[in-house]
């Protein structure tokens, strides 16, 4: 019982790390490049709900809402004032002014919110329940974990549907595989570029408040480990990939609470990390990415 | 005959290499009109700068009578002129049909199926492979994809960037024989080509580029004669 258990932690925190992969591979895909400020755009997210629900009392939903929205609105401005002037600079500037804003946003949440760990508060209970249990209390599934996975098939849905047969999806996919082409057709890069910063950054919130509910600990440095695993996801499942963020997120998830619950805790990075390396030496371009040509 | 589209002097630059170096040219409505030239000559750079790709360093582009210096690149195809550009840069990894209707982006949802129903009667291949993957289309195949992209929009003024390029001989005829017939139900074509037999025999009007300079200007027909371009670049 206890594998299946581990199994369905693993997934609940495979969700989250896809939902955050979402956003590396969307921008990867539109803006290629690495927006290394992503995770911290998760821990904003967290910051925001826990504001507003511990300090003035709002409920969860317009608490989440009001997240998401203010995520959105991040990520399109440090789109807009970061990374728009480096549009046709060398990808390691734009890299490292990416790494600057992850330092700029934690040293930020610092000052605001200081140092000591917030506790999250529980969304998810329910008549004092935190959970169902299963097979005569052998089996717990939360009730956390089941709305994690719920909430990252809908958002999975959600994308293939937006990117496949809405014009604005099929212009992202334009504006991805040749800026000038799409230009030629009329579409508006940089809106473009912008939209899918949001959407990304929107998704980092829910990721936030996903993640703090699992793990209720919130500090600023809280969204840099699940970024940076995020972003293994990505490159796992094959960077710029949708399906890959997801199956890449997932099986990170799972292998994760595998090592930490039959290796060993303090190694379990070392693993996930290790699994990536192995990945990447026999399929470079991860699980589902496929080999760009380079345009001569 | 009114003037569409007029160049003045145009100059543009990549860094430190002047690859236009003001050149003037017309293009009337109705006609077909040619840039020839060898490669490096700088026919793209002008037609690129022409639709909003790059940004001249001087000189002017008065697209209908509209000055185009201050239009946002995305705004120029709405304006009514399209480009086929250099090597195709259709959308590999979308379908057909998900090209064609990345033509008609500027449009309204309403006409789309009627354009389409257009430009498949156009190009019968397209239609039948319409819901394949462009990546998967031979190179004749996606220079028509390219081509029907560019109709979607409506373009008053049709630009063509070396459609002959990298195509077998026959599938440059068949190409050529979609421009006079795009040219003879009314659309005005400026055709770039490193092909300056093929060019010339269908267009009204000629200018030839050299190191971005336009050397010599003329009806098609006096070009094809001229003894220094039948040397320079109709191998004989």
């Amino acid at each position: 019982m206890t594998i299946l258990s581990n199994l369905i932690s693993g997934i609940s925190l495979g969700s989250i790390y896809a939902i955050i992969a979402l956003g590396y591979t969307m921008v990867y895909g539109i803006a290629k490049m690495l927006n290394f400020a992503h995770g911290d755009v998760i821990m904003v997210g967290g910051y925001l709900c826990f504001c507003t629900t511990s300090y003035l009392g709002w409920h969860p939903l317009p608490a989440v809402l009001l997240a998401i929205v203010g995520c959105t609105v991040l990520g399109i401005v440090v789109e807009r004032l970061a990374y728009k002037p480096l549009r046709s600079a060398p990808s390691l500037a734009v890299l490292i002014t990416a790494i600057g804003v992850s330092y700029f946003l934690q040293n930020a949440a610092l000052l605001l919110w200081g140092s000591d760990p917030k506790v999250f508060p529980a969304f998810f209970s329910f008549s004092g329940q935190s959970g169902v249990a299963l097979l005569g209390g052998q089996l717990n599934i939360t009730y956390v974990a089941m709305i994690t996975v719920t909430v990252c098939l809908v958002i999975m849905l959600a994308l293939t549907t937006f990117t496949g047969h809405t014009k604005m999806g099929k212009a992202m996919r334009a504006v991805s595989e040749d800026k000038g082409a799409a230009q030629l057709m009329g579409i508006d890069v940089n809106f473009t570029i912008s939209m899918t910063f949001a959407i990304g950054s929107g998704l980092a919130a829910i990721a936030g408040v996903l993640l703090c509910s699992t793990y209720p600990t919130l500090m600023p440095t809280t969204g840099s480990m699940p970024g940076i695993k995020a972003f293994t996801a990505a490159v796992f499942g094959g960077i710029g990939s949708t399906p890959g963020a997801l199956l890449g997120g997932l099986l990170l998830g799972v292998i994760q609470i595998f090592a930490q619950a039959y290796v060993s805790t303090q190694l379990s990075d070392a693993i996930v990390f290790a699994v990536l390396i192995v990945v990447l030496l026999v399929k470079p371009t991860g699980l589902l990415g496929r080999q760009v040509r380079e345009k001569v | 005959m009114s003037v569409i589209l007029s160049v003045e002097n145009l100059n543009v630059s990549y860094g430190s290499i002047h690859a236009v170096k003001g050149i003037s040219f017309d293009v009337n409505e109705g006609e077909i009109v040619t840039l020839i030239g060898a490669n490096g000559a700088g026919k793209s750079t002008t037609l690129n700068t022409i639709s909003g790709l790059l940004r001249s360093k001087n000189g002017s582009v008065t697209f209908m009578g509209e000055n185009l210096g201050r239009v946002p690149p995305h705004k120029i195809v709405s304006r009514g002129m399209a480009l086929v550009p250099e090597g195709r840069r259709v959308f590999l990894q979308m379908t057909v049909q998900e090209n064609l209707e990345m033509g008609a982006y500027t449009k309204g949802s309403a006409g789309i199926p009627a354009d389409l129903e257009k430009v498949y009667g156009q190009f019968p291949r397209l239609k039948e492979r319409r819901r394949q993957v462009a990546g998967t289309l031979s190179g004749g195949e996606q220079q028509m994809l390219a081509m029907g992209r560019a109709l979607m929009s409506h373009p008053r003024l049709l630009m063509l960037d070396e459609p002959s390029m990298g195509l077998a001989p026959i599938l440059v005829e068949q190409i050529f024989e979609i421009i006079r017939k795009l040219h003879k139900a009314g659309s005005t074509i400026l055709l770039v080509e490193q092909n300056a037999q093929m060019a010339l025999s269908i267009a009204d009007r000629g200018y030839v580029l050299e190191t971005g300079k336009i050397v010599t200007t003329g009806p098609s027909g006096e070009l094809l004669a001229s003894p220094a371009i039948k040397k320079a670049y109709l191998g004989g």
